[in-house]
């Protein structure tokens, strides 16, 4: 029996082989697969990491100081550095990420300005994370004379993250209907007055989602604090913001590559809290967004 | 309103103006302060030999050919992997993937996304490199195909996601013109929306290489830190050194301000000239785009 021709197949002119309906199931199913090996390895990653750093955890692992050359005890010098940081970069992140993000959705006129400002924020988004390194190293470290420590590498790391906190509080922000703005205006609130009564409590889970993700990114990040923060081994906890500090991800590096004879449980235990952290907050923000997107009105 | 609050009002917005204009002021300290530490380094290392082929500090051969070329084949390899898995995924979540699969694809690669690259490295150097050893039978498993397999997967979410934009940005009238002239789904995404998207793809493309020249951590741990030149195309299955592990592994150990230190800052200012070009493609190529469809639908 004759195929039935579409006129998709008479315009573009039938090809040889299979007919359509057959590329349609191998094309389908090509795709899938494609899909399939992409996802694979990482479930098994997850899988992998899980049962192998599981027995390593206790109370003692993420309460207690290292001890044997880090070969023996806890982690907890690294916990409390990465907290450090990822407060540190909060702290200096935040506020000028939405304040640029505000400019950029409320005020930024429609210029040759604006567009620069968005460019030199892409690029900003691709530098490398070593290069940030370097960038910390010579203002931070060396220039401003923090040497090694927690502020200059919480400086680094909010450089880093205000790029992501830029560009999804603008796209929070200019989500709120303009309405909300015309209503706000009309009944004689000033500018300033209705961004921050209406249009920042509206985009707020917006606004915190993008921050929890900048953030989420920072404390994972080795390279930049590599030379403006990180410690090999300290034995006991920072006290101030010019201590340098140990941290997850560098700890991490250090274990599984600079220290000889070092158990294989501590090294899947201390990547096992890393992703729980990381991952953790990956999870609150996606909770916030969705939360949020199934309460707005508008 | 009152004086008072009209001052208020006045100030802040200056403050919010200011914020706006903070990703340019970064970009320009970064340039500035890589130009500043690198650029000595040219009068320091005479040109012929710092485009030389021999990488070995502690002797005074600062030639930065063989971490060039290191960072190309890596890039070149992850690019060849990340794109069709990345770009088929894109388009599988686009176009076929039921809503179940979707909902499994989705946070698997945005998991992928925020697992931190030292993690990424950790696997490789305790599963991948061994595995890959065995299977190929090479002398070490830590060789320049091992980064770009691991770079890969972690250019994988770019390339997802800005592949899955593009595709979901092209107009729904194309895609019922195509299936109402009959063409199946298959005939519709090769025909019509992939190349519709072809912009858009370039960009995810782009993005995906940015993220992958930029990669230190996963890179520095696996790929066998030997700065040497390729002489073949068996340079994939050799250990190999790329400029990003170069600054990471040594710039804890030089003295400030030696040619070491300068010729280090140089090979940053290189990945940030990289990145800078490779962003500002993408940003051109994705705005024709723009204006390309504001043309169209006029």
């Amino acid at each position: 029996m004759e195929e039935k021709k579409s006129y998709f197949d008479m315009v573009r002119g039938q090809r040889k082989g299979l007919t359509s309906q057959q590329r349609e199931k191998v094309g389908q199913a090509f795709l899938s697969l494609v899909g399939v090996i992409t996802v694979l390895p990482i479930v098994a990653l997850l899988v992998y990491i899980i049962l192998q750093g599981a027995p390593a955890i206790s109370w003692e692992f993420i309460s207690a100081m290292p001890s044997d050359g880090m070969r023996s005890g806890g982690i907890l010098p690294a916990i409390v550095g990465t907290l450090y940081l990822t407060l540190g970069t909060a702290l200096f992140s935040i506020p000028p990420g939405i304040a640029a993000a505000v400019y950029l959705s409320e005020y930024a006129p429609d210029n040759r300005w604006t567009r620069l400002i968005r460019i030199t924020m892409i690029n900003l988004a691709g530098i490398p994370s070593v290069v940030y390194g370097l960038f910390g190293l010579g203002l931070f470290v060396l220039f401003l004379k923090f040497g090694t420590s927690i502020l200059a590498a919480s400086l680094t790391l909010s450089i880093m993250t205000l790029p992501v906190i830029i560009s999804t509080g603008e796209e929070a922000l200019r989500a709120v209907p303009s309405s909300f703005r015309t209503v706000s205006i009309s009944l004689g609130a000033t500018k300033w007055q209705t961004i921050r009564n209406i249009v920042l409590p509206q985009s707020l889970p917006g606004i915190i989602t993008g921050v929890i993700l900048g953030l989420q990114r920072a404390a994972g990040e080795t390279a930049p604090i590599l030379f403006t923060g990180a410690a090999f081994f300290l034995p006991r906890l920072p006290q101030k913001p010019f201590d340098a500090t140990m941290a997850l991800p560098y700890h991490l590096f250090v274990i599984s590559t600079q220290v000889p004879g070092m158990p294989i449980q501590i090294q899947y235990g201390t990547v096992l809290v890393l992703l729980v952290f990381v991952l953790g907050m990956e999870l609150i923000a996606t909770v916030i967004r969705s939360r949020a997107r199934a309460r707005r009105q508008w | 309103m009152s004086r008072r609050e009209e001052i208020k009002e006045l100030i802040i917005t200056r403050i919010i103006q200011a914020a706006g204009y903070l990703s340019i002021l970064f970009v320009a300290l970064i340039c500035l302060f890589l130009i500043r530490e690198g650029l000595p380094a040219l009068s320091e290392v005479p040109i012929s030999s710092l485009l030389g082929s021999r990488w070995y500090p502690i002797e005074d051969y600062f030639g930065i050919l063989p971490l060039l070329t290191g960072s190309l084949i890596v890039t070149l390899g992850a690019v060849l992997i990340a794109v069709p898995l990345g770009v088929g995924t894109g388009v599988y979540i686009a176009e076929i993937a039921p809503t179940w699969a979707n909902e499994i694809l989705k946070p698997m690669i945005e998991i992928l996304a925020g697992i931190p690259s030292v993690v990424l490295g950790f696997m490789g150097i305790l599963v991948l490199s061994p595995f890959l050893r065995q299977s190929f039978n090479l002398p070490t498993g830590l060789t320049a195909f091992t980064g770009s397999l691991l770079l890969g997967w972690a250019a994988i979410p770019t390339i997802v996601s800005v592949t899955e934009d593009a595709m979901n940005a092209v107009p729904r009238s194309y895609r019922e013109a195509s299936l109402a002239l009959g063409a199946t789904r298959w005939q519709t995404i090769w025909g019509v929306t992939v190349p519709a998207a072809r912009t858009g793809i370039l960009t995810a493309v782009m993005l995906g290489m940015g993220r992958v020249i930029g990669e230190t951590m996963a890179v520095m741990m696996v790929t066998g830190n030997a700065p040497t030149l390729p002489s073949g195309l068996n340079a994939l299955f050799l250990p190999v050194r790329t400029m990003t592990a170069t600054i990471a592994s040594e710039m804890g150990e030089v003295a400030n301000g030696s040619t070491h230190y300068h010729v280090l800052f140089f090979i940053g200012l290189v990945l940030f000239t990289l990145a800078l070009i490779i962003n500002i493609v993408a940003f051109i190529v994705s705005h024709q785009r723009i204006k390309r469809a504001e043309r169209l639908l006029s």
